[in-house]
């Protein structure tokens, strides 16, 4: 399977190639960031916003701790509980969009209904409201960022699932007399995996930014754990005094997105079976 | 080649024709040399089994290829303009004001949004042959002259508020706006039910000559081809096989192939006895369904003898397929009870137990959706074994080749996918899967209308031997009247709704017929270049 993913990835177009690329450079950082890293974390090693040099790459941020050394541990804890999070809104809104779909009746009725009055909230409002009734331990930012954005996947998974119901193999399925979850997981689900995977793809990104917003407004990843939306945060004031300082953890978002999507362009392309004539 | 018709014009010269189509990152040849030449006022027949390339050879005289396939060899010469090497421009000025096509599903070729008229005056005013006004006026006697009904209003309406019939004959008219040299017909009437064919062939017919139009007829159906064509081509994997006179080519075939395509529909089941005093498998009585405040079925009483065939007839809209959902549990019916061996069956398919559905199987009009194309044969036909029967493992294993040995397909076919099997194939497996279960009746769903006409008679053919040894009653639902003819032991005739007529096979197809029975029957093409001229004489002079 690996190797047939590398005799794939030979013949990829050179976006998609980059995009895996970036992806594994970001992995490899969070996977041995305590390996890579020239600090510890929390480390103090010099003063507020210095300049790049030998000692800190990067320089230091505003109380004065090296800014590479955050950039990779940042990756760690933001990178694992997007991640985690997306898996946990999929499982959600797919079993959610699945049943819906499936049984169909009162029960897409009121699912879809609930789900529209979720949707028409506004998402950073109610995570917002939510996050500071509950407080902001990470279990709870990753559960409620997961049921928020399962709404959305809830959506497209109904959606790509209706058009797989009606097929004459899910009716014969139905005539058998197979259970709802055999009907979701064996003759949905094979069906409808290359929408959903570019969604995940997708949603992930979301979820990362997200996550970075939330954040940056302070209800995110708590100090002094280091994360990337809350770098930018905290380092904002620095713009004032012309220091780049911000824009380093504001370039990691934006470029693992743009890995990501290239990745996902690829993989839509190659499962739409859209060929260039 | 022999010039059949060496006095009038030369319209349309196809050489050496070479056409491939890609099937993932490879070319191959789907059209392999044809020679194909058209005179003026003449209509050809191509005519062969799904790909033989003869819908690609039909649009290649447009000089046109379809995406995923390109023109690789020959000359195409359309009245003196080189199809091959003419620009995109001028290619577009020929096609609708010279070469008009005429697709095989008008409903999904009109455009739902725009009244007919306007589709229809479209061409000509594009091309400059007339104003709109001039193009609507045109537009009413085209209708006129194609019987549609109230011409002078007809155009006015929007393509779902016609008929199927009435549609694909209003895209003739479209076809005919611009009075062009050729048209061509992509199996203009394989979706209609015979009674509608009937009026769609005479419309076609009667226009192409009125116009002297030459004309390009593409089909499976060698009785259809046989009324419409002066010269027919038979085409099989992307070579011709036999070209003649229609005539001709019915009285004398040459090649093995014609024989087998002109003997088809010959197959007929041995009668048998049926006896009266048996215990049906399954009993409807006063059987009443509803979509919504429409009445589909109105009292519904039939009987199905064991291992017996029970064919249920009628045209689109005739409840067939309702019914089919009635007795499975698909549609609740209002009132009425359904017996199966004498006991009630619960009204939904849901408060049925595994027993109850296991015995009842379906088997599917298109086997492309019948089959989850994510899962490999062995698990499509072992399913029923593990869920009815509890087989797991090898012993599984063992039933699913038994299995496929019993529809005649190779034992190694259970690793393989449904996108590697052809139409009958598939429908081979979806036999397969209902078989699995160890049914006592099958309702078939129309499950030869998708098939090319020799892979559903070996079809009918397996029902036939799948029943006699396993002693299996088949509910067959059709609008097919020669499979009828073929597999039937019973026949139930059904209009609107309602059963009009039901009985033994031979009660029903001999006559005197009741009245609906008849138009059937005789609305099914013959093997006979005259048959349509005289059944419209016949009907014109009752």
């Amino acid at each position: 399977m690996f190797s047939n993913f590398l005799k794939e990835l030979k013949n990829a177009p050179f976006a998609a190639q980059l995009g895996v690329f970036i992806i594994i450079l970001y992995l490899i950082a969070a996977i041995f960031a305590p390996l890579i890293a020239p600090y510890a974390e929390t480390e103090i090693i010099g003063d507020v916003w210095e300049e790049m040099s030998s000692k800190s790459w990067l320089g230091t941020d505003q109380i004065g701790r090296d800014l590479f050394t955050r950039l990779i541990y940042g990756a760690r804890n933001t990178i694992s509980i997007a991640f985690v999070t997306t898996i946990l809104s999929f499982f959600i809104g797919i079993c959610g969009g699945f049943m819906a779909a499936v049984i169909g009746g009162w029960i897409d009725q009121g699912m879809s209904r609930f789900v529209d009055i979720m949707m028409s909230i506004p998402i950073l409002i109610f995570a917002l409201m939510i996050l500071s009734v509950l407080g902001t331990s990470t279990p709870v930012l990753i559960g409620v960022i997961a049921v928020l954005d399962s709404t959305r996947v809830y959506r497209l998974s109904r959606a790509v699932a209706m058009d797989v119901v009606v097929m004459d193999f899910v009716e014969a399925a139905k005539l058998r007399g197979e259970n709802t979850w055999y009907l979701m997981s064996r003759e949905v689900l094979p069906n409808t995996l290359a929408p959903l995977v570019a969604e995940f793809g997708l949603r992930f990104c979301f979820v990362f930014l997200f996550i970075s917003s939330l954040s940056f407004l302070g209800l995110g990843i708590q100090p002094p754990t280091a994360d990337w939306g809350s770098m930018v945060r905290e380092n904002s004031g620095a713009i004032t005094f012309g220091i780049l300082t911000p824009l380093v953890p504001a370039a990691a978002i934006a470029i693992l997105t743009i890995g990501v999507n290239l990745v996902v362009d690829w993989f839509l392309h190659k499962t739409a079976g859209i060929k260039d004539s | 080649m022999i010039d059949l018709t060496p006095k009038s014009e030369r319209l349309l010269t196809m050489k050496g024709l070479c056409i491939q189509g890609r099937t993932g990152e490879t070319w191959i040849d789907i059209v392999k040399g044809v020679d194909v030449h058209l005179n003026r006022g003449e209509v050809l027949g191509l005519i062969g089994e799904s790909g033989a390339g003869k819908s690609t050879i039909g649009l290649a005289a447009m000089g046109f290829a379809r995406p995923g396939c390109r023109i690789v060899g020959g000359e195409l010469d359309f009245d003196g303009i080189n199809l091959r090497t003419a620009s995109p421009r001028q290619l577009q000025k020929l096609h609708g004001k010279r070469i008009a096509y005429v697709a095989q599903s008008a409903a999904a070729s009109f455009n739902p949004a725009f009244r007919l008229i306007n589709q229809f005056a479209e061409s000509p005013v594009q091309h400059g042959v007339s104003s709109y006004d001039q193009a609507v006026e045109d537009g009413k006697q085209l209708f006129q002259t194609l019987n549609l009904p109230d011409p002078e209003n007809f155009g006015f309406r929007y393509p779902h508020q016609v008929s199927g019939g009435q549609l694909q004959r209003a895209m003739t008219a479209m076809a005919m706006s611009c009075k062009p040299d050729l048209i061509i017909f992509d199996e203009p009437t394989t979706a209609l039910d015979v009674t509608t064919q009937i009026e769609v062939l005479a419309a076609i017919k009667h226009i192409v000559k009125r116009f002297n139009t030459a004309a390009i007829y593409v089909t499976h159906d060698l009785a259809v081809v046989s009324q419409m064509a002066d010269r027919i081509m038979v085409l099989r994997h992307g070579e011709l096989v036999e070209e003649n006179t229609t005539r001709d080519m019915i009285e004398t075939p040459n090649e093995q192939y014609t024989r087998d395509l002109l003997s088809t529909r010959t197959y007929r089941k041995e009668p048998i006895p049926l006896i009266e005093t048996e215990s049906p498998i399954l009993e409807i009585k006063n059987l009443n369904a509803y979509y919504g405040d429409f009445h589909v079925l109105k009292d519904i009483n039939l009987r199905v003898r064991p291992a017996t065939t029970m064919a249920v007839v009628g045209e689109s809209g005739s409840g067939k397929s309702t019914l089919a959902r009635c007795i499975t549990g698909l549609l609740p019916p209002e009132t009425g009870s359904i017996k199966f061996e004498g006991n009630a069956l619960p009204d939904t398919y849901k408060a049925r137990d595994k027993e109850q559905l296991r015995r009842i199987q379906m088997i599917y009009q298109m086997p492309d959706t019948a089959l989850n194309t994510r899962q490999k044969i062995g698990e499509i036909i072992g399913r029923p074994l593990t869920f009815y029967l509890g087989m797991r493992g090898e012993e599984r294993d063992k039933r699913v080749a038994e299995l496929l040995e019993l529809i005649e397909l190779p034992v190694d076919f259970a690793d393989r996918k449904p996108s590697e099997l052809s139409g009958g194939q598939k429908q081979r497996i979806c036999i397969a899967r209902a078989l699995a279960a160890n049914p006592d009746l099958i309702i078939c769903d129309e499950v030869t209308s998708a098939l090319d006409e020799l892979v559903s008679e070996e079809i009918l053919k397996l029902l036939q031997r799948l029943q006699d040894e396993l002693k299996v009653s088949y509910l067959f639902i059709t609008h097919d009247l020669a499979t009828v003819k073929a597999i039937s032991d019973e026949i139930v005739v059904m209009l609107q709704g309602q059963i009009v007529e039901q009985g033994p096979r031979e009660t029903v197809l001999t006559p005197p017929y009741h009245d609906y029975t008849d138009l059937l029957l005789s609305s099914v093409p013959e093997m006979d270049p005259d048959w349509l001229d005289n059944l419209l004489k016949k009907r014109a002079s009752n």
